[in-house]
């Protein structure tokens, strides 16, 4: 049964190596047998997915805003860009100055040359705290600072396409795209909001990006395997990839108000946090399948597992033991994109309901053909490190 | 029997328990007495050398055992004081809360003393210092500095330390993030999501690089030599605000549950607005525009009229741009009664606490209500004459205060506002 206050899923905006927007992804992942897009050298011993060429001109018009940022920054905005367009919002004031917004963000590009110049004295000085005020205070680019915060995403996402209702930035990794998807959904259901952007980037073309998981060996090393089957490989599994997702979050009645396609409805969205140093991870994976409210019969379920050894096994004992569930791990074909992942999956699973077929099997050693018509797709994220989160995505 | 509903029909939201850090000390206690005597908290840097900086002066936390060992660390200790203190407060189980949390901190980088000790714990090799760092990452055996670079990691640790529930969710709206955190924590249970939530804002990342980043977008005060009349919000001569330290949290309860457990209201957070401004980076709207939405915003929510908000917390950062732009936002919003309403700037008295901020300074704005005792703007030395404001100058003034405005706004266009009132309407 339909409610007026439904959530439902108006506009889609992704970036990933494989290229950009809902169709061209669409197309890409329907073809069985895809090859993915990897980059070995540039940071060997790892590999990573890289983005694909981009004019941002296309998104962000004035070069001036494209200076001012990092490519993160570029990125997310990029995204931000192509989901209002597909939900018909982009230019129009009265929708963007009433939006609300929700980016799960980490933190942009530092100076490399800058950090490696430091570095690279601080081999032959012991006085390494007046080292770095001598350096930073000369060598740092004033603005520099306003790329890396981890709000001026959703800054620059106000500034480019007028999205003013309000800006809130969640932090934390895979947990901060599930929180901005949930808290969205919540919004909009309880009323407190008519239409939302929600969602993030990921930008791991840069030595900072790999080091946020490398500091706990969590990266695979080695030739590049499918994301399920990386347990025992050399590294730590995670294959990382740079992207962006955005989806435009609406009430239904606003939506069918102003006469907009409905990709999907946005069901139930759920999260948590395992402690999973005391062992917590099963059950907790266990209990939000539970509280995801699955519906009887096939389910094709869009896994944003990261590859991480632990995480990874664990979500996919979980979901292999409940035969229904069909799975497709897309890290495999677009990397780990971190605060992106949890709304990637969404909209890959809305991409599904929207087109009435499954994906084919992204690993033909892994995973297992659905046939039919999705009428409920699930999307997960189990991070990496921390936390947890799903959601059920419904046909419109 | 109180009326549990507010004017939308939405569960009432009290503050049930209040904790704060600043550089004025540790507890409401000492900051109270420290805030209300017109002490400034501001004091030259001693965590790391000054050589080069324009700007020797802050608000730095310098006394807790974790002040000099990074921004991670001393986020987390100043973030656990203040949610223990609000949480003891609330007469709840400090190790079993129950409610979701909601944290504001700075978003989080590996430290310079680690990048230093990484980089220069293996030599040898022929490699750039990139892949030097990557090689000698994987070498790890402990989480610690890994745990530091997760922006994830303080939540996750506060919500074990704590017993909060479910997923915690961390979050910056730059200078407007304590605010934001209440806000959540506010608009939760007005869901019935929970019956309470924890909303703290904390902010312990001072360090040489913060300071310089700020420095280079001229946004801090370089009036060092009396570090305890830098900040001076609404002056003529002020020049930038002070980077500071602190944190401030609040355990926030539907008045409901907070009365049927006999729970000591300490106030209510009545009303929360927000706008973003899609102006520049850093600057407001000419015409604040999005801050007088911000305003307005926050009070239609809480149901509130012009005429009915009694004092404004400000965020009066001592900037030249921020103290006119919240001028003309409230002399757009108050009209000619701006002149004669008390407008004070706890950050004359402790800087800029910047993701704590909001939440540090709705903490003095409930104490402000409940002691009937509003701290005064110090510094007020020399008078901007452009802006016309009852600033509470220098001292602090006895008043009965019913109802608060406090304001938060921050880089990246944030503009967020929190009505709160002494009593259940």
């Amino acid at each position: 049964m339909s409610s007026p206050r439904d959530v439902v899923i108006t506009g889609i905006g992704l970036v990933s190596s494989l290229g950009e927007g809902p169709d061209a992804h669409w197309q890409k992942l329907a073809q069985p047998g895809l090859q993915p897009v990897l980059e070995a050298a540039r940071f060997a011993p790892y590999t990573v997915h890289p983005l694909p060429e981009i004019d941002w001109n296309l998104q962000i018009a004035k070069r001036g805003d494209q200076r001012q940022m990092e490519t993160w920054q570029r990125l997310g905005t990029y995204a931000a860009g192509l989901a209002l367009d597909d939900a018909g919002i982009k230019g129009n004031d009265e929708l963007c100055a009433t939006m609300d917004m929700v980016v799960a963000a980490g933190g942009g590009e530092r100076d490399e040359a800058v950090d490696a110049a430091i570095l690279a004295a601080s081999e032959s000085r012991n006085d390494r705290d007046v080292l770095l005020n001598e350096k930073l205070t000369t060598e740092l680019r004033p603005t520099l600072f306003l790329a890396q915060l981890s709000n001026l995403l959703a800054g620059n996402i106000s500034i480019v396409h007028k999205v003013t209702g309000s800006s809130r930035t969640f932090m934390g990794e895979e947990g901060a795209g599930v929180a901005a998807v949930e808290t969205a959904a919540a919004r909009i259901r309880s009323g407190q909001s008519t239409h939302i952007l929600v969602g993030g980037a990921f930008q791991t073309e840069h030595s900072d990006m790999l080091l946020g998981y490398e500091l706990a060996g969590y990266l695979h090393r080695g030739p590049w395997k499918p994301v399920w089957q990386r347990q025992g490989a050399e590294g730590g599994g995670v294959v990382t990839g740079s992207g962006g997702a955005f989806l435009v979050l609406e009430q239904r009645e606003h939506a069918t108000d102003r006469g907009r396609k409905i990709y999907a409805e946005l069901g139930p969205v759920v999260s948590g946090r395992a402690r999973r140093p005391r062992g917590e991870l099963d059950a907790e994976i266990a209990a939000l399948l539970k509280q995801a409210a699955l519906p009887n019969g096939k389910l094709l379920a869009l896994s944003g597992a990261s590859g991480a050894h632990a995480a990874t096994s664990a979500e996919k004992a979980a979901l292999d033991a409940n035969p229904a569930i069909a799975a497709r791990g897309f890290s495999t074909l677009t990397g780990h994109m971190k605060e992106a992942q949890f709304p990637f999956a969404v909209a890959l699973a809305a991409l599904a309901v929207d087109r009435k077929a499954a994906y084919p099997v992204f690993d033909t050693a892994a995973e297992t053909p659905f046939e039919g018509v999705p009428a409920a797709v699930l999307a997960t994220a189990i991070g990496y490190h921390q936390f947890e989160g799903m959601a059920l995505v419904n046909a419109a | 029997m109180a009326n549990l509903n507010d004017h939308m029909g939405r569960p009432i939201v009290a503050v049930t328990g209040i904790g704060v850090v600043t550089s004025l000390g540790v507890g409401k206690a000492d900051n109270w007495a420290a805030l209300t005597s017109g002490k400034s908290g501001i004091h030259p840097i001693t965590r790391f050398p000054i050589d080069q900086l324009n700007t020797r002066i802050s608000g730095m936390v310098d006394f807790l055992p974790s002040s000099s060992k990074g921004a991670s660390p001393l986020t987390y200790e100043l973030a656990e004081l203040a949610g223990l203190e609000a949480v003891t407060e609330a007469g709840l189980d400090s190790s079993d809360f129950g409610g979701p949390l909601f944290l504001a901190s700075p978003p989080v980088e590996l430290d310079w003393a680690e990048r230093f000790s990484l980089y220069n714990s293996d030599k040898d090799k022929d490699d750039t210092a990139a892949e030097r760092l990557l090689r000698v990452a994987r070498s790890l055996k402990e989480l610690d500095i890994f745990e530091t670079t997760q922006f994830g990691s303080i939540a996750d640790r506060l919500a074990d330390r704590l017993g909060t529930r479910g997923l915690p969710i961390t979050l910056s709206t730059a200078c407007a993030s304590g605010a934001t955190a209440i806000q959540l924590g506010v608009e939760a249970i007005r869901r019935g999501e929970c019956d309470r939530a924890l909303s703290i804002g904390a902010d312990g990342s001072a360090t040489a690089e913060a300071l310089i980043r700020f420095s280079l977008l001229s946004a801090l005060s370089t009036h060092n030599d009396i570090p305890e009349k830098a900040s001076k919000p609404f002056s003529r001569d002020r020049d930038g605000f002070v980077l500071a330290e602190g944190s401030g949290a609040l355990v926030l309860e539907s008045l409901e549950t907070a009365l049927a457990r006999g729970a000591t209201i300490l106030g209510v957070l009545g009303g929360c607005g927000e706008k973003a401004d899609d102006f520049h980076r850093t600057r407001s709207k000419p015409d604040a525009s999005p801050a007088i939405a911000a305003v307005r915003a926050a009070l239609a929510d809480a149901g509130l009229s012009e005429d009915e908000i009694d004092y404004v917390n400000a965020h009066g950062t001592s900037t030249p741009e921020n103290d006119k732009m919240e001028h003309l936002a409230l002399s757009t919003v108050f009209g000619e009664r701006i002149g004669s309403m008390p407008v004070s700037s706890n950050k004359s008295m402790i800087g800029h606490t910047l993701s704590a901020a909001g939440a540090v300074e709705a903490a003095f704005s409930l104490m402000t209500m409940r002691e009937s005792v509003i701290p005064p703007t110090i510094n007020y030395d020399n008078p901007d004459p452009a802006i016309v404001l009852d600033v509470v100058p220098n001292k602090k003034r006895n008043a009965e205060v019913r109802t608060v405005l406090s304001n938060s706004f921050g880089f990246g266009g944030q503009n967020t506002c929190l009505v709160m009132a002494r009593e259940p309407v």
